[in-house]
């Protein structure tokens, strides 16, 4: 390998003088080296500085692959900067490669003249061959692009955690603490939360914290002495001006659960989560868990199958049933969902997308379950859809979902994706008594002529009352044959079917009327060309759209959050537009939506490699696209 | 570990409310085949209600998919006619919903053995309290009679034209084994029936109920040498806590064989149990309770009488008293409070 020298300048260039808008970091180690506790809690350290982020974990489907692979390598990257900052960033500007596979698996996707920071004691013989390295990339000159840091962090961490007696297994599981507080100093960031965060982590085991702090701070006294020789610099990043108010991170496994908890309480209704453990997905039972306070029952049931059923038994006795899965479990749910269509009953369903199909990539993202959202049931059985653009945003699109179930007495899909998931970003606590309630009221009396009971009666949107067992007089039957108008009688006949799958399907159609009209985020209501997405690629459209846009294109963002039905005004405003591209992680879900609904061209534009779109690969086809 | 053995008092209050057979019957035709054994099913149920005080608008039948299934649609409480073999899971969300209800499974050899096995083993283990009314005819009547998890062997169907070669499921065991507090059998057509109805009723926890069903037009009679309606009393033997264990009017007697450690027929006479060494019935022994389910199916088993009653009844917490104990734990000295859980965390304040 040809050594060469690249004449670059430093991506984070002291002599610049200039303090960087933005900054991408990228952590990576192996699965066990903790990356992703070290990108939480820089995550963390960096919304308390006040800087605007966005996060994106990528890791393994393997809890613990086997140490040292390819396969095997867990990475954090984190955007923060003093301007608004919608995407985790295309390139890295520091790289933080805590073995040879981080590195390798890592590198190239770093700028030219990015910071490469690695653990020399990890570029052992036998790792430099598990990375599939000849001879060691650090004294090749293979990085010669880049600017590298390589130094010793497991000497220097077991020599810094010394003091507390730990074996050396134990001392080298400090390193990710060392490299944080390494983190910490180049970015002038407070130590103090990490240090409390890990005595209250570590309460029981107080050796173990004390080490872990004393390897974060032998980290950050560290960056001290290198800066006087090596390519380490301090880099301030000013805050990000924000609207005044109280913030907090949020990821979206987060901003689900306490979005459920908010639109249970907006509809005054307990609510019943059945869940069963899947990736990406499990996250938010973990949540509710601790929020039982609130009228939450969790049942972890036996399988997908039982989560759903469950939690429609539930909103059959009077409580909001949700349940939550990823695709897979997604699919195992499809009967129920028919049933809870057909009975008319509430229930949220919350799919946290991945790749697929079948089991597909468990821990990467992807946005390929919109066909099995919007179609996947047997029968005719329209389904309202909303996906969350972001962390923050999956916060309102559940209690929007909740508000949609229970005003329309349908079950409702809320798309996530593992993305959106497991992504954090700061986010301006919400005060909830700006929030509408939408307070439910059961059928108390018969609403029947003559004293009798119609429990599918439909009111003017077409929705049936809701009826909780135990109500005196109100006993009667239902189920997933079809029914007869009024009664829910059993009834097979041709044109009650005909009648009762227009009605279902009418209300359906009508949710249109009760959600918002669709809006242009970005650029004019008409032009040249218009940007369509759904769920997570909001980031990077956002951004590309933007410097399309300072470039002098014609272009705008439409990001829709009502999948089904669309809103009612979408068709006529893409109508305004020469051009719709639709950006997806999948092969073209949405786009088909779109043609079908509207009969415009709207052209696809797909990435399916379990990774999010880049600005860059974005901004490309939008000036393909413009011309 | 040790198991608690208190039973805990979170079922439903028997509020004795006053109704007769009449008032448990719907305004829906009947669509079962004439001669089916649900219907005389459906009488003992509606006969076994008012004897238990059963208030209608507490009561709730839920069902899943199949002959039996039908069901709810015939009882006048609330009613919920579900997917095939997930009845168990709809049971479970609307127990821990509202465990003030009277929740009632009917379900079918097919619908709780075979497609939702998996739920009725849970539901079993986790001891919701509810009746699981398990319809055993040993054949998928609704799909018009293929032969079933329950089916004996060489069983003729128009899916096994030349004799089924899966080995049956017995119920009774599977309940066991899955942990159930409570088993017990019956049969459609039988006298006793409302009285099998009172004790799982009676039972805190899930009460497990075979009752045997004759399903005259794709397996007919293949009960008929214990559940005939007449004339084959000897093969049954009726078990009751706390009572020898006799048969064939007081004449039999089960007994156990010590040697080998199984049970043995003997015969008893004038009366004098004790000393022909016949067992007294507890209801609390799990191991008699898996010796006693094997009679008369398993084939080594063919020439004793099938038990029928309460073979197994020794009551442990139930499921919706543990979820609402776990609530209460996880709440405690904690205020519902959205503004504050929407805060909590690390969270910091941008000044204005």
């Amino acid at each position: 390998m040809a050594t060469v020298s690249v004449e670059r300048k430093s991506a984070l260039s002291k002599s610049d003088g200039d303090k960087p808008e933005a900054v991408v970091v990228r952590f990576a180690g192996d699965s066990g080296d903790g990356m992703q506790l070290t990108g939480g809690q820089f995550t963390l350290s960096t919304a308390l500085a006040g800087n605007d982020l966005a996060t994106f974990p990528d890791f393994p489907a393997e809890i613990r692959a086997p140490q040292g692979t390819l396969f095997g390598v867990s990475a954090f990257q984190i955007n923060f900067g003093s301007n608004e900052i919608t995407t985790a960033g295309d390139a890295p500007d520091v790289l933080v490669a805590m073995n040879p596979a981080a590195l390798k698996t890592n590198v190239t996707a770093l700028k030219p003249g990015g910071l490469v920071i690695a653990d020399t004691g990890e570029f052992t013989k036998r790792n430099l061959s598990k990375a599939e390295y000849d001879q060691s990339p650090i004294e090749d000159g293979s990085l010669a692009k880049w600017d590298v840091l390589a130094f010793d962090i497991s000497a220097l961490t077991v020599e810094a955690v010394k003091p507390f007696g730990l074996g050396k297994k134990e001392a080298l599981r400090c390193k990710n603490m060392w490299t944080l507080g390494l983190a910490l100093w180049m970015f002038d960031r407070d130590r103090q939360p990490i240090v409390d965060w890990l005595k209250a982590k570590f309460a029981k085991k107080p050796e173990i914290a004390d080490a872990n702090i004393a390897a974060l701070n032998a980290g950050h006294a560290y960056g001290e002495t290198a800066e006087l020789a090596g390519p380490l610099h301090k880099v301030s990043v000013d805050p990000y001006p924000s609207e005044p108010g109280l913030y907090r991170t949020v990821t979206g496994g987060e901003a689900v659960s306490l979005g459920l908890v908010a639109g249970a309480q907006l509809a005054g209704l307990p609510m019943f989560f059945g869940g069963y453990p899947i990736t990406p997905a499990s996250a938010i039972l973990h949540n509710l868990v601790n929020m039982k306070e609130f009228g939450v029952t969790t049942f972890q049931a036996e399988d997908e199958i039982a989560a759903i059923c469950s939690a429609i038994g539930a909103s059959y006795a009077g409580q909001l049933g949700v349940t939550s899965s990823s695709g897979p479990g997604i699919a195992l749910k499809g009967e129920a969902m028919g049933l809870a269509f057909i009975t008319e009953l509430p229930l949220v369903i919350v799919n946290s997308q991945r790749g697929g199909p079948s089991t597909g990539l468990p821990t990467k993202t992807e946005q390929s379950d919109l066909y099995q959202a919007v179609y996947g049931r047997n029968g005719d059985a329209p389904m309202p859809v909303i996906a969350a653009r972001s962390p923050s945003d999956a916060f309102y699109c559940a209690i929007e979902a909740c508000r949609i179930a229970v005003q329309f007495m349908t079950p409702v899909m809320l798309l996530s994706d593992g993305y959106i998931g497991n992504a954090a970003e700061p986010w301006k606590v919400p005060d909830p008594s700006e929030f509408e309630p939408f307070p439910v009221s059961y059928l108390e009396a018969k609403n029947g002529p003559g004293d009798t009971l119609l429990p599918y009666k439909r009111d003017e949107r077409g929705v049936r009352p809701w009826i909780k067992p135990g109500t005196p007089d109100l006993m009667h039957r239902i189920g997933g044959i079809e029914k007869a108008l009024g009664t829910g009688n059993l009834d097979y006949s041709a044109e009650v079917h005909e009648a009762q799958t227009y009605a279902r399907k009418s209300k359906i159609d009508g949710v249109a009327n009760a959600i918002p009209e669709q809006d242009v985020c970005l650029g004019e209501t008409k032009g040249k060309v218009a940007v369509v997405g759904w769920g997570s690629t909001y980031g990077p459209i956002h951004q590309a759209v933007r410097r399309a846009r300072e470039k002098g294109l014609d272009v705008a963002h439409i990001h829709v959050r009502h999948v089904w039905p669309l809103p009612r005004n979408l068709g006529d405003l893409l109508k305004g537009y020469d051009k719709v591209l639709v950006p997806e992680m999948n092969t073209g879900q949405f786009k088909t939506v779109l043609r079908d609904q509207f009969l415009i061209d709207a052209q696809p534009l797909n990435k399916v490699s379990g990774q999010p779109f880049t600005i860059a690969e974005l901004e490309t086809a939008i000036a393909e696209l413009h011309g | 570990m040790n198991e608690m053995t208190s039973p805990n008092v979170t079922g439903p209050d028997v509020t004795g409310i006053e109704t007769t057979l009449k008032d448990w019957e719907t305004d829906q035709e009947v669509r079962w085949c004439p001669g089916c054994g649900d219907y005389a099913i459906l009488k003992a149920v509606q006969r076994t209600l008012p004897q238990i005080g059963a208030d209608p608008k507490n009561t709730v039948f839920v069902s899943g998919i199949g002959c039996s299934s039908r069901f709810p649609y015939y009882v006048e409480s609330y009613g919920f006619h579900t997917i095939h073999g997930r009845a168990p899971a709809f049971a479970t969300g609307i127990k821990l919903a509202n465990p003030d209800l009277d929740v009632w499974l009917v379900t079918g050899d097919g619908d709780g053995m075979s497609i939702g096995g998996n739920h009725t083993m849970h539901l079993l283990r986790r001891n919701l309290d509810c009746q699981v009314l398990l319809f055993n005819n040993e054949i998928y009547g609704l799909t018009k009679g293929q032969y079933s998890p329950t089916s004996r062997l060489g069983t003729t169907t128009p899916s096994s034209p030349i004799g089924s070669v899966d080995r049956p499921a017995s119920p009774g065991a599977f309940a066991l084994g899955a942990g159930g507090r409570f088993v017990e059998r019956g049969f459609d057509v039988s006298k006793k029936l409302p009285e099998v109805l009172k004790a799982a009723h009676a039972h805190k926890g899930a009460a497990f109920i075979e009752i045997f069903q004759n399903c005259i037009v794709y397996n007919k009679d293949v009960f008929h040498d214990f559940a005939a309606p007449k004339g084959v009393e000897d093969q049954q033997l009726w078990l009751e806590n706390g009572e020898p264990m006799l048969f064939a009017g007081g004449t039999k007697g089960i007994a156990l064989d010590a040697e080998n450690l199984m049970l043995a027929v003997v015969d008893v006479t004038d009366g004098d149990w004790q000393s022909a060494g016949v067992i007294v019935h507890d209801a609390t022994n799990r191991a008699v309770a898996h010796m006693l389910i094997d009679l008369h199916v398993a084939p080594k088993f063919a020439d004793f009488p099938m038990a029928l009653g309460v073979i197994y009844d020794d009551p442990r917490p139930t499921f919706e008293g543990a979820i609402a104990e776990e609530k209460e734990k996880s709440s405690a000295g904690r205020v519902p409070d959205l503004a504050k859980l929407l805060a909590k965390g690390q969270s910091w304040t941008v000044p204005g």
